[in-house]
C-alpha cells in the first residue's frame, strides 16, 4: 500500500519525466507493433496465396466411375488432404473455355482429361510434402500424370522462408532496441531519485522496500505506454486499410499479449535497474 | 557496543584508510572522533553503519558482525542507528514532517502511530513549528535538526554524526550540540567526527585523535592509564 503511494508519488513529483517515459515506452513498442503488423499482413498474404497450392491427377480415358470413387476415398483419407474434388472432361472444358477467354473455340469436347484436384491442409503445403503426396497419388494405375506447379510451390516455399527469417531477426532486433531504449528511460528515473535511495538505505530501508514502488511505477508505465503503443498501432492500421491497401489488424489476443509485453518490459526494466542502482551503491 | 578488532580498511583506489585499528565505545559514551582530513574519521564511521566492511579484522556493532553479516542485516541495523550528515541529506521535495515520519515508515511502523512519534521529536528538537515547511525554507542550523529528529525517530542506540555542525555558524553550532549532549544524557550513545577543537576543548567527553589511519591519542585510554598509576 505505502509503496503504491510512493509510486503514484513519483508520478506526481516528476511529471515531465514520468510522461517523457511513458511516451518512449509508447513509440519503441509503437516502432515494434508497425513491424507485427507488416510481418502479419505478410503472413496473411502468403498463406492466402498457399491456399491455392493443389495437385491435379489426370484420369485415364475410360477409367471406371467407381475406381476413381474408390481412389477419391482413399485419398481423402490421407492425412495431408483437406479437400478432394473430381473434374468431369465437360467441368474441364468449361473452365479451359472461361479462363481463356477469346480463345475459348480452340478446345473440343473430349480433348481435356477428366482429373482429381486435391487440396493440402495448412502445414502440408511445403514443397517435399506436396511432392509425397502427389508420388502417393501417381501410383494408382489409372492416373496417366500428376502436376502440382513444382516451381511455383518451391518459390513460394523459399519466399515463406525468407519472410519468416527476416521477420524473426528484424522483429528480435525491433524488440531489442525498444528493450534498450525502455531501460534506459527507467534507469533516468531510478538516478533522479539515487539521492532519495541513499536517504531510504542510510535510515534502514530493505532492497525490497526501496525496489517495490519502482517496480508498480515502471509496471504502470509499461501499462500505460503499451496502451497508447496499441492504440497508434490500431490508427496506423485502421489509416492504411482505408487508404491504401487492405490489411488486418492482430487479434484481440495477440493485442494483450503485446499490451502485458509493455508492462513486462516495465517491470523487469525497472527490476534490473534498481537492482544494478543498489548493488552499486 | 561497538568494537573494532585489529580492522584495517583498504580501498581500491585510494589505498589504506584504516591501518589495524581496535576501538571500543561503550553503551550511553560520547565520544569526538578528530583528525586532520582524509584521516580516516569518515571511513571508521562508514564502518560502523555498515556502508563499508573493513578489508582485514572485525567490527562489531549492538551485536552484528561484519564477519557473519546476511542478507538485510545492514537494513536492521540501521533501524538501530541514528545517522546525521555535515550536508544534512533531507528529501527536498519532502516537508520536515514527512522527512522524520519516513524514517518511520520505512521499518513498517504502524501509520496511525507515525504523527504523534514525530511531533514529539520534532518539539524535542525545537521544530514543532516548522513541521510543514520544506528543508530549503529553513537555515542551516533548523536543517540539521531535521536531520538529527531524524535520525532518533526509531530511537537507537547510537548516533553517529560526521561533522554535523561542518555547515554552521558558531551559534547553530552551539545549539546542536547541545541537542547531542541533551541526547547523550538520555541514554543514547554519540560518535560525533568534528574538526572543531573548540566543542572538544570545552567539554570533558572522550577524544580519540585519527592520523594518516591510526588512532594517535584516545583521551579515554589516557585516563585509564592515569588511574591505573594513580592506584
Amino acid at each position: 500500500m505505502l509503496a503504491l503511494r510512493e509510486a503514484m508519488l513519483a508520478f506526481r513529483r516528476a511529471p515531465l519525466l514520468s510522461v517523457l517515459g511513458i511516451t518512449t515506452i509508447a513509440f519503441s513498442l509503437f516502432a515494434v507493433g508497425l513491424f507485427g503488423l507488416v510481418a502479419l499482413n505478410i503472413k496473411h498474404t502468403i498463406a492466402g496465396v498457399e491456399e491455392r497450392v493443389e495437385i491435379r491427377a489426370f484420369i485415364a480415358e475410360g477409367t471406371p466411375a467407381d475406381a476413381v470413387a474408390t481412389a477419391m476415398a482413399d485419398i481423402s483419407n490421407f492425412p495431408e488432404v483437406l479437400k478432394v474434388d473430381y473434374v468431369s472432361q465437360e467441368d474441364a472444358l468449361q473452365r479451359a473455355r472461361r479462363e481463356l477467354g477469346e480463345f475459348r473455340d480452340v478446345f473440343d469436347a473430349g480433348f481435356l482429361p477428366a482429373s482429381i484436384e486435391v487440396r493440402l491442409r495448412d502445414g502440408f503445403r511445403a514443397p517435399d510434402r506436396v511432392r509425397a503426396v502427389s508420388t502417393r497419388i501417381g501410383t494408382y494405375s489409372f492416373i496417366d500424370d500428376v502436376r502440382y506447379g513444382q516451381e511455383w510451390v518451391e518459390k513460394l516455399a523459399r519466399i515463406r522462408d525468407i519472410a519468416t527469417i527476416a521477420g524473426i531477426a528484424l522483429g528480435l532486433a525491433f524488440a531489442t532496441v525498444a528493450v534498450i531504449i525502455i531501460g534506459t528511460t527507467i534507469r533516468m528515473a531510478v538516478l533522479a531519485r539515487s539521492r532519495e535511495i541513499a536517504i531510504m538505505r542510510l535510515v534502514g530501508a530493505t532492497d525490497g522496500f526501496i525496489r517495490r514502488p519502482f517496480l508498480i511505477e515502471g509496471f504502470f508505465k509499461g501499462i500505460l505506454g503499451g496502451t497508447a503503443a496499441l492504440l497508434l498501432t490500431w490508427l496506423a492500421s485502421t489509416l492504411i486499410d482505408r487508404y491504401i491497401i487492405r490489411s488486418s489488424f492482430f487479434s484481440s489476443e495477440t493485442a494483450l499479449i503485446g499490451l502485458l509485453g509493455g508492462a513486462l518490459i516495465g517491470l523487469i526494466g525497472s527490476a534490473v535497474s534498481v537492482g544494478r542502482h543498489l548493488r552499486r551503491v | 557496543m561497538i568494537r573494532f578488532t585489529d580492522v584495517t580498511k583498504e580501498y581500491a583506489r585510494t589505498g589504506i584508510a584504516l591501518n589495524d585499528v581496535s576501538l571500543h565505545v561503550a553503551k550511553g559514551e560520547f565520544v569526538f572522533l578528530t583528525g586532520p582530513s582524509g584521516s580516516g574519521k569518515s571511513t571508521i564511521l562508514k564502518l560502523i553503519y555498515m556502508e563499508e566492511m573493513p578489508t582485514a579484522g572485525e567490527v562489531r556493532v549492538s551485536g552484528l558482525s561484519t564477519a557473519s553479516l546476511r542478507r538485510g542485516d545492514v537494513a536492521k541495523l540501521r533501524r538501530k542507528l541514528g545517522i546525521v550528515f555535515q550536508d544534512f541529506r533531507l528529501l527536498e521535495d519532502r516537508t520536515v514532517e514527512a522527512n522524520v515520519g519516513f524514517a518511520l515508515e520505512v521499518t513498517g511502523a504502524p501509520r496511525g502511530t507515525i504523527p504523534t512519534r514525530v511531533s514529539r521529536l520534532l518539539t524535542q528538537v525545537g521544530l514543532a513549528s516548522k513541521s510543514a515547511s520544506l528543508p530549503r525554507e529553513l537555515s542551516g542550523g533548523e536543517q540539521q535538526r531535521v536531520a538529527i529528529a531524524r535520525a532518533l525517530v526509531n530511537e537507537p542506540y547510537v548516533l553517529i554524526a560526521d561533522e554535523p555542525t561542518g555547515n554552521l555558524d558558531d551559534r547553530a553550532t552551539r545549539g546542536i550540540f547541545q541537542l547531542l549532549r541533551e541526547i547523550n544524557a538520555s541514554g543514547t550513545a554519540v560518535v560525533m567526527a568534528t574538526h572543531n577543537l573548540e566543542l572538544i576543548r570545552r567539554s570533558d567527553y572522550r577524544t580519540i585523535e585519527i592520523n594518516r589511519g591510526a588512532i594517535v591519542f584516545d583521551s579515554g585510554e589516557a585516563r585509564a592509564a592515569q588511574q591505573e598509576e594513580i592506584s
